[in-house]
């Protein structure tokens, strides 16, 4: 059903990059299946894979309905351009091996965490809700990614090193996760949501004691920045559509 | 899951040897006639050992093999709802996995003994997981037919005698029926698509159907298993599940509006069953023996995983170890 778009200014685009975060990180987890390490971590992968799918369902579907011109989950999912995601960086790059993989989950869930926290407040009641529901599925991934942060930072000299280099190599795109923006600003305004450069003194209570038991060296932040949350992705975003599109792209209009 | 109902040799278990005891076996065998159940501490013949062992590791690595067929079409399912199906029913197959390996381990034999079985290409997985997954519809036939199979193979093994095993299977044949109809749904909501989707959902068919039905493996005349009988594991015959199976499934392609792609299938009134053609064992064999599609494949991808996995297992023991060191030390 089509409504009229009564959104306030920026909420839509809020939403979205709730729901592409969840998106985009669960279709890049979900490439991992039959193929980790140790048969619970499958498992462990798949279930976060699946948590983050069924947030993007909810977060999508409460877009469309906030943009009142009928497109649905799956629409939103697989039939916008690249340059009309909403995800960080981070989320999109390529899964490399399980120690990026689990440093990534570690540094995004860190973020999810307080993130949903305020969102429970919400004056959106539907966001508050998936934001409640969110949350708890939020902290068993900050959970689990940090068990695997320490178990692979303070554990043989190899794993070591593959932490840090992840870790070196991730840290940068979560500069993008604070980045200020009036979109923020106007939601942080309208009591939906807050402004995720409120959340970075949060995020780094969360992630740094976690790195310091790891044995793992905080990397400086630098120039370095990203644009996803913008719509400006990487280089890998565009191969991950292609995969993730394929069948709605093909068959359009078709029902599955 | 996926048993196959054929005993392949994995060479020897390495799990605790029993002496061999008139007495003991008296009583075993008063306990399999009795229709009782066997538990880990029981005693057990050495080669009832050895069968379970072999059958239930066979069982366990088909689960996790059989995630790579799927996982093929996990990252392109066509909608948000079908990719969180498919995701939850690849998690459940791990869950079956894990439940038959710790089985397997009651009866004296360690995980990584049974992977390495895998790995080395000693120990046996299902077949059917070395069929190529070709478009959208095989996942949803995989549910139905290939699902369908295996709990008509597993319903039995609820009762076999073997208490670990059995109390597995209750579990497993419960997640599996609902991953059957998931398929059947998939499959459904395909019929009812465009002209592409119903001839994906035919073409999808047309492969799987034969595979499906020599899960069941050779027929009664030509497969021994007078022993697996005996002892209470095996308890209906190859034939008799391959004929109820497909009985059951030809009402289901009709419903959904697909042909099953074999001219001498035809009910028969006298038997009050359907006749079927002749399968091809040559086919068959051929797939056990490591020659089908994705035989080479499907271990690859099992081996890379292990592979390039070992790091993080060497991590994991080599943290727990310094924890364990600092805990003594603070202790």
């Amino acid at each position: 059903m089509t409504q009229r778009n009564t959104a306030a200014p920026g909420h839509i685009e809020y939403v979205l990059r709730l729901g592409d975060n969840a998106l985009i990180l669960g279709q890049r987890l979900s490439e991992w299946c039959g193929h980790a390490p140790v048969l619970e971590e499958d498992m462990a992968l798949a279930n976060t894979a699946l948590d983050l799918i069924g947030q993007a369902r909810l977060l999508l579907t409460h877009a469309g309905r906030l943009e009142g011109r009928g497109r649905d989950e799956d629409q939103l999912a697989f039939l916008r351009g690249e340059r009309d995601y909403r995800n960080l960086t981070l989320a999109e790059l390529p899964n490399e091996d399980f120690g990026r993989t689990v440093v990534r989950n570690f540094l995004f869930a860190a973020f999810q965490v307080p993130l949903y926290q305020r969102l429970t407040a919400s004056s959106d009641a539907e966001l508050a809700a998936v934001a409640a529901k969110s949350l708890k599925e939020a902290r068993y991934h900050l959970s689990h990614a940090g068990e695997w942060v320490i178990r692979l930072g303070d554990g043989t000299d190899v794993s070591h090193d593959k932490a840090q280099a992840a870790l070196d190599y991730l840290w940068p795109y979560t500069a993008e996760f604070f980045a200020a923006n009036p979109i923020d600003d106007a939601v942080s305004a309208a009591g939906i949501g807050p402004a995720w450069h409120n959340l970075e003194a949060d995020w780094e209570a969360a992630v740094v004691p976690v790195l310091v038991e790891a044995t793992l060296t905080v990397p400086a932040r630098t120039p370095f920045a990203s644009y996803g949350k913008f719509g400006r992705h990487s280089e890998h975003m565009g191969h991950l559509l292609a995969t993730m599109q394929t069948m709605q792209r093909t068959y359009p209009g078709a029902q599955w | 899951m996926y048993t196959q109902s054929l005993s392949i040799p994995d060479g020897e278990a390495r799990g605790p040897k029993k002496v061999e005891n008139p007495a003991y076996q008296a009583e075993f065998d008063a306990k399999i006639a009795a229709g009782g159940f066997i538990e880990a501490k029981d005693w057990m013949p050495e080669a009832y050992r050895k069968t379970l062992i072999r059958q239930i590791s066979q069982h366990a690595h088909s689960e996790i093999v059989g995630m790579l067929p799927e996982g093929n079409w996990i990252t392109r399912a066509p909608s948000l709802k079908r990719k969180a199906i498919l995701l939850a029913k690849v998690q459940d197959e791990g869950g079956h996995g894990l439940y038959l390996y710790a089985a397997a381990e009651t009866l004296g034999v360690s995980r990584d003994e049974l992977y390495e079985a895998l790995l080395s290409g000693k120990a046996k997985y299902s077949s059917i997981f070395n069929y190529p997954t070709l478009n959208w519809a095989d996942i949803g036939v995989i549910g139905w037919l290939v699902d369908g199979a295996a709990i008509m193979n597993q319903i039995p093994l609820c009762k076999c005698s073997y208490g670990p095993y059995s109390r597995a299977m209750v579990r497993i044949c419960k997640e599996e029926s609902f991953h059957q109809r998931q398929g059947y749904d998939l499959l459904l909501a395909m019929m009812r698509g465009t002209p592409e989707q119903r001839d994906m959902v035919q073409d999808a068919v047309n492969r799987w159907w034969w595979p499906s039905i020599m899960m069941f493996g050779p027929h009664d005349k030509d497969s021994v298993h007078t022993e697996t009988t005996r002892w209470g594991i095996k308890r209906i015959s190859n034939d008799d599940l391959r004929q109820k199976f497909v009985d059951a499934t030809v009402k289901q392609a009709e419903v959904l509006g697909v042909s099953l792609p074999d001219p001498d299938l035809k009910w028969n009134a006298e038997r009050g069953h359907y006749d079927f053609g002749a399968i091809d064992w040559d086919e068959f064999w051929n797939v056990v023996q490591g020659h089908g599609q994705c035989n080479v494949d499907r271990l690859a991808a099992r081996v890379k995983a292990w592979e390039d996995g070992a790091w993080v297992r060497e991590a994991a023991l080599e943290h727990a170890r310094k924890r364990a060191v600092r805990e003594k030390d603070a202790a």
